[in-house]
């Protein structure tokens, strides 16, 4: 008896393994391996056509320590950031809260906020491309010239450039926090509420004293996958503006795709997607911890 | 009074609410109507419809590229690269939901590891990767990447995640009639899941039609395109972009993906919503 349990049992390790075993030989294969690849690239000089020219150790780093457009690129992704970050979860956060989560209006938002969501980002690219034309060609400057404005040439001017990647990437990304926020608020005690309300609490502060502070944990992990999101971003920029007007749009991915595909410098591409790699790794250490905490708080 | 008040803010909620409308549906109808234009009505005074109603827009951009060719590419690349990450995380999840076998949770958070792994990090060296096994310019990366990278990791959590829930006595019952785990996975399993295994097919077949990074580097030749290639391809290849024509090609590119939304729009923001908080 005792040993056909034990032959059960290694029977149904034995499937366990089969079963698992296409999932992680891919992993191994099309993950860990490149991972530990584009370390070992960091340290060579490697060239596209040429190959490995030999171990070259940290002189990669020390070209990327001097590199000024390594460093424009690592500021414009910043900027990119703190441009899209904010202006999405205030934007995200307050339509949710306004809007609440059942009332008619609010269901007409959802269906519509989220069509760029599921457009691919190529074809949002592609129109917001045209929108934004400068002169009069484009509709926003057109729109923009009914009121009197003479909107700039978006796409061609230092730091506007840049103010039109982070619009269409907001518009294209919103749905998604909002449909978030909405699951959020829609699950506020609503006995806590009810409190507030009956001690008297004004609307703003029952926003600031109980909504805001309970919202938090769901606003902190919006956030770090918003600002992942943006670290990773690559094909508004490369569709609107291929990197420029002077490299003013830039961003870390475009540079890796740069260095590695168009100029060649495979050893180079990869010291910068190490600095990606360690930039996304801590965001996912923090990330992982806040969850920890979040469902600590849900127990 | 306070009624005065509620129909102003009736009045002002309803305004948000169009407001919020027109800016998203306006990009969209843009593309549509002028992909109707010709390429000097495009830039002008904006019209709510198309100026010239050109439908042979529709024809021409199967003719300056193999624009048919690079929608069929999509479709094979989307179906067996949504096929595959189905099957491959479905076995796995269920493995790592119900199968007891040693290292199986370390393994699992290994596993994890992937859905964190940014595509951006690891394609320069899966470059020579599929190089060497003369896979570059080829569609197999393309069908590979979503199976096993961090799509896949996703749908295997997602999957590991409904097998817990699912009630052992049902495999019981189907232990004691004399199934083996691989026939319990097959008739019992898969056919009670398939609503989940729907949801990580739609977000895994989403994430295929609309990759552009992948393509771009490891796809070159004109006969290998992807939608999201042939789309930006409209502009350079042939001189003078050809504007009004790269409209239309994203409108029939758009096209499914928004009839599919229409038709499964809370199964599809559901499930998005899930893996946006991976």
């Amino acid at each position: 008896m005792r040993g056909k349990r034990s032959k059960l049992e290694r029977g149904e390790a034995l499937t366990g393994y089969l079963f698992i075993l296409p999932q992680m030989l891919g992993f191994l294969i099309l993950v860990l391996v490149p991972l530990v690849m584009i370390f070992m690239y960091s340290f060579e000089s490697r060239n596209l056509l040429f190959g490995n020219m030999g171990f070259t150790g940290i002189d990669n780093y020390k070209t990327l320590i001097e590199d000024d457009l390594f460093f424009l690129t690592l500021r414009n992704t910043i900027v990119f950031s703190l441009g899209v970050v904010p202006l999405n979860l205030v934007l995200s956060l307050a339509l949710a809260l306004y809007l609440g989560a059942n009332a008619a209006g609010a269901k007409v938002v959802r269906s519509v906020i989220f069509l760029p969501v599921i457009t691919s980002g190529v074809a949002w690219a592609i129109v917001f491309t045209y929108l934004f034309q400068g002169g009069t060609a484009g509709p926003i400057n057109y729109i923009l010239s009914l009121v009197g404005i003479e909107g700039p040439n978006w796409l061609h001017e230092k730091g506007w450039a840049m103010f039109a990647v982070v619009i269409s990437r907001v518009l294209k990304n919103l749905g998604m926090n909002v449909l978030i926020f909405m699951g959020a608020v829609l699950n506020l005690p609503q006995d806590v509420l009810e409190a507030g309300r009956i001690d008297g609490a004004t609307k703003p502060r029952l926003f600031w004293s109980i909504k805001l502070p309970l919202l938090m944990p769901s606003i902190l992990m919006v956030m770090i996958v918003t600002v992942i999101g943006s670290m990773r971003v690559f094909d508004t920029i490369k569709l609107m503006t291929d990197g420029g007007p002077e490299g003013s749009t830039m961003v870390l991915v475009y540079y890796i795709y740069h260095q590695a595909f168009r100029t060649f410098n495979i050893g180079y591409a990869a010291a910068v997607a190490v600095v990606l790699f360690v930039i996304v790794l801590i965001l996912t250490i923090i990330q992982w911890s806040l969850r920890r905490r979040a469902s600590f708080y849900e127990d | 009074m306070k009624t005065d008040r509620n129909i102003a803010y009736n009045i002002i909620y309803y305004i948000v609410i169009a407001a919020i409308v027109v800016v998203f549906i306006y990009p969209f109808w843009w593309m549509v109507t002028n992909s109707l234009n010709n390429i000097n009505e495009i830039f002008g005074k904006p019209t709510l419809l198309p100026k010239s109603w050109m439908w042979e827009n529709y024809i021409e951009i199967f003719r300056v590229q193999p624009f048919a060719r690079h929608y069929l590419n999509t479709v094979i690349v989307a179906l067996l690269g949504t096929l595959g990450n189905v099957l491959v995380s479905a076995l796995s999840g269920y493995a790592f939901a119900r199968l007891r076998f040693p290292g199986r949770s370390a393994l699992f958070i290994l596993l994890l590891t992937a859905l964190m792994m940014p595509i951006e990090v690891t394609i320069v060296p899966m470059y020579f990767m599929m190089n060497g096994i003369g896979a570059n310019d080829t569609l197999v990366p393309l069908v590979l990447i979503p199976i096993f990278c961090s799509q896949g990791a996703f749908s295997a959590f997602l999957l590991r995640q409904h097998f817990i829930t699912v009630p052992k006595e049902l495999e019981e019952a189907a232990r004691l009639d004399g199934l083996r785990p691989v026939g319990i996975f097959f008739r019992i399993m898969l056919p009670i899941s398939v609503p989940v295994l729907s949801s990580a097919a739609i977000l895994a077949f989403l994430s295929v039609w609309n990759m552009y990074l992948e393509p771009l580097v490891f796809v070159s030749s004109l006969d290998k395109f992807t939608l999201p290639l042939s789309l930006s391809n409209f502009n350079d290849t042939y001189g003078l972009p050809q504007w009004n024509l790269q409209l239309a090609a994203t409108t029939l590119s758009v096209i499914p993906v928004m009839a599919f939304y229409l038709v499964f729009q809370n199964k599809i923001s559901n499930a998005m919503v899930t893996s946006g908080m991976k």
